[in-house]
């Protein structure tokens, strides 16, 4: 029993590490600006198509090299097309704003590329790896793919944290997500931080595209990866790049085995059609949370003044 | 000789009533006991069946609707992303009651849908006396995903359909069947006009300050003795029953035949975007918000044809989503307070008119 369980737990883990690479994308953006990004979602999608169409007929590296220079031409065109006019609106109806950016990002994207299912081949290894043999009687079985997901992840975490640390632009991206009227009041020029933060989230959404269209196969549902890179993101709290890491993990890790170890019980009490708690598991998981710590396990404390 | 007919010039208040009243200008009364009369004895005498199903009925439903998600998050400021939810919900009550009490009056149905709706409205409620603005938001995402996965799965709720999908017989009132497109556009427009007087009041007096109260500044409004626990509840519970109601109304009126996935989380955002094109905290902003919502999507799907342009309906789709997303950022950035502020500025403009001030 123990050995299955421990499977869907790393399984749930590397899973989780994809939802993480999503939310990593919302926290940069949310952090630099107070944007709500729904449009991440619909970057990723869009990111993965160029990348998975521009692979077809010339080599990766060079495939992805064009996928990122069109992702920064996308944030700039959003920087100066969208939130160039709306600075100084309230949260929500930059959230909006976003969400119409979702829209035409889904259309654009499927217009230009077309909407047909794309394989992205990356060359990762597929065969299982099998590891604590000794230990359980079959060892556990580990996606070679994933792993190199975990592994990819892990080093941009690191590389953003030293940008973030330690850069010049970073302490400038610090400043701006602290206060706005003071950062530019210092002389932070606000339009090319969120050029800045707009290209890196859509190149976090690059790669982010890459392992689940690697995984997945591009098509039209990766847009909706963001909504499960949500719970991720009220788990960990919207400001903190570690609580995007272990929310997702936590989040990967709690509906996989929500699904293997409390469905079947659900399905027997309730009678149900069939399971499918994956869907909703994350999100009650998250607001569990919430009622305990509102802002988040790593969020910032809401601190509230009259 | 200019026409200067939108004066208050004359009207003098003479009582508290008065100076109360929803519409205190008069040409704004009349105007809209007009439109009202217009709505009711007037279309019917010109509406085809196109007009009636494809136009007024949708957009009398997402109304009501519209109304429901304003008073929460316009009027309350709890954003809300859950309203295809409890739109279900509502449906399915209906469904159960009208299927399991064939005898039960039709107004009937549609009150429990509505409570029933209000009921899970309350308990989704709860977590935001804890929670708040986009964390909220995405809270109430779990309402969402949650009541969509309960309707597919627990075979109750469908009365063991094997499809999934559940459909609604006749559908009458006190005897009379609401079986043609005209009669079913009168039941729904008296449905939204009674709404709408009850909102308008809701929200005009103690309980609506109390939700604005809280939305402007939740820890002021504390201080100033307005319960959160109070103010927060009653506005899920009004919103919800609202919401429940129109829900109830398009699995009835307008659908027929349902599956869960007719309010899927997509049916969520149609919603909240109908009230910020609309306006937040404007009933007026619901109304126009449905209408514009409904009526773009039909104008593109038209357009190519008028243009003498033949598409796939593949890319018609693609560019539908493009035009629908920029036209959502090109409004937020002409006006983002909504078509209902567009209208108070044109009012403003005509008191004036000819008149530069």
């Amino acid at each position: 029993m123990l050995g299955p369980v421990l499977e869907t737990l790393i399984g749930g883990l590397m899973t989780g590490v994809l939802y993480s690479l999503v939310a990593l994308g919302f926290v940069l953006i949310f952090k630099a600006s107070g944007v709500f990004n729904f449009a991440q979602g619909a970057m990723v999608l869009f990111a993965a198509l160029s990348f998975a169409r521009l692979s077809e007929f010339m080599p990766l590296v060079i495939a992805f090299a064009f996928s990122v220079l069109i992702m920064i031409a996308l944030a700039y065109a959003i920087e100066f097309l969208v939130l160039r006019h709306l600075v100084n609106q309230e949260g929500i109806i930059l959230f909006m704003a976003t969400l119409g950016i979702a829209y035409f990002l889904e259309g654009f994207g499927q217009a230009v590329w077309g909407s047909d299912i794309y394989k992205i081949a990356l060359g990762l290894p597929t065969d299982p790896i099998f590891i604590l043999e000794s230990v359980f009687p079959g060892g556990l079985l580990i996606d070679p793919a994933e792993l190199i997901a975990a592994i990819i992840c892990a080093v941009m975490v690191l590389v953003l944290a030293v940008f973030f640390q330690v850069t010049r632009v970073g302490r400038a991206l610090r400043a701006v997500a602290d206060d706005h009227q003071a950062a530019q009041s210092v002389g932070i020029p606000l339009n090319q931080i969120w050029l800045m933060v707009w290209a890196v989230s859509g190149l976090v959404a690059l790669v982010a595209g890459m392992m689940w269209g690697a995984k997945l196969g591009v098509q039209f549902s990766l847009s909706l990866i963001a909504l499960k890179a949500l719970p991720v993101l009220i788990l960990g709290g919207f400001t903190s790049i570690p609580g995007a890491i272990v929310g997702g993990l936590i989040i990967g890790a709690g509906e996989k085995l929500a699904e293997v170890l409390l469905g079947p019980v659900l399905i027997r009490t309730f009678d149900l059609a069939g399971g499918g708690i994956e869907n909703w598991f994350a999100y009650v998981l998250a607001l569990v949370f919430l009622l305990f710590r509102p802002q988040g396990l790593f969020g910032e404390r809401i601190i509230e003044r009259v | 000789m200019t026409i200067v007919f939108y004066r208050e010039v004359g009207q003098f208040k003479t009582s508290y009533d008065a100076d109360e009243a929803i519409f205190p200008i008069a040409q704004d009364r009349w105007s809209v006991i007009v439109l009202v009369a217009f709505a009711f004895l007037g279309v019917p005498l010109f509406a085809g069946q196109y007009l009636y199903t494809e136009v007024l009925i949708p957009v009398l439903i997402l109304s009501i609707a519209a109304i429901g998600l304003n008073i929460l998050t316009g009027y309350c400021g709890q954003l809300s992303l859950g309203s295809g939810g409890f739109m279900a919900v509502g449906a399915y009550a209906a469904y159960n009651l009208a299927l399991r009490l064939p005898e039960t009056n039709i107004i009937l149905v549609f009150l429990f849908a509505g409570v029933m709706a209000m009921l899970v409205g309350l308990l989704f409620g709860l977590p935001s006396l804890r929670i708040k603005g986009f964390y909220l938001a995405v809270a109430t995402l779990a309402s969402q995903f949650f009541l969509e996965w309960a309707f597919a799965r627990v075979k109750w709720f469908t009365n063991y359909a094997p499809s999934g999908s559940v459909a609604v017989g006749r559908v009458e009132l006190f005897g009379v069947p609401i079986d043609t497109p005209g009669r079913t556009y009168i039941f729904v427009l008296a449905i939204t006009v009674v709404l709408t007087i009850a909102a308008k009041n809701l929200v005009r007096g103690r309980i609506g300050r109390m939700w604005m109260a809280i939305r402007d500044m939740d820890i002021a409004a504390e201080i100033i003795g307005i319960r959160p626990l109070h103010a927060k509840l009653s506005a899920f519970a009004v919103s919800s029953f609202y919401i429940g109601v129109a829900g109830a109304l398009w699995a009835f009126l307008r659908l027929g035949s349902w599956e869960p996935l007719a309010f899927d989380v997509n049916r969520s955002f149609q919603v909240l975007f109908m009230i910020i094109i609309g306006g937040l905290g404007t009933l007026l902003g619901s109304f126009l918000g449905a209408a514009f919502i409904v009526l773009v999507p039909i104008f593109l799907n038209q357009l190519p044809s008028w243009l003498g342009i033949s598409m796939s309906t593949a890319a018609i789709s693609h560019i539908e989503f493009m035009l629908f997303g920029a036209m959502i950022v090109l409004f937020l950035i002409a006006e983002p307070h909504g078509l209902a502020r567009l209208w108070a500025i044109a009012k403003e403009k005509l008191r004036l008119w000819p008149f530069p001030y």
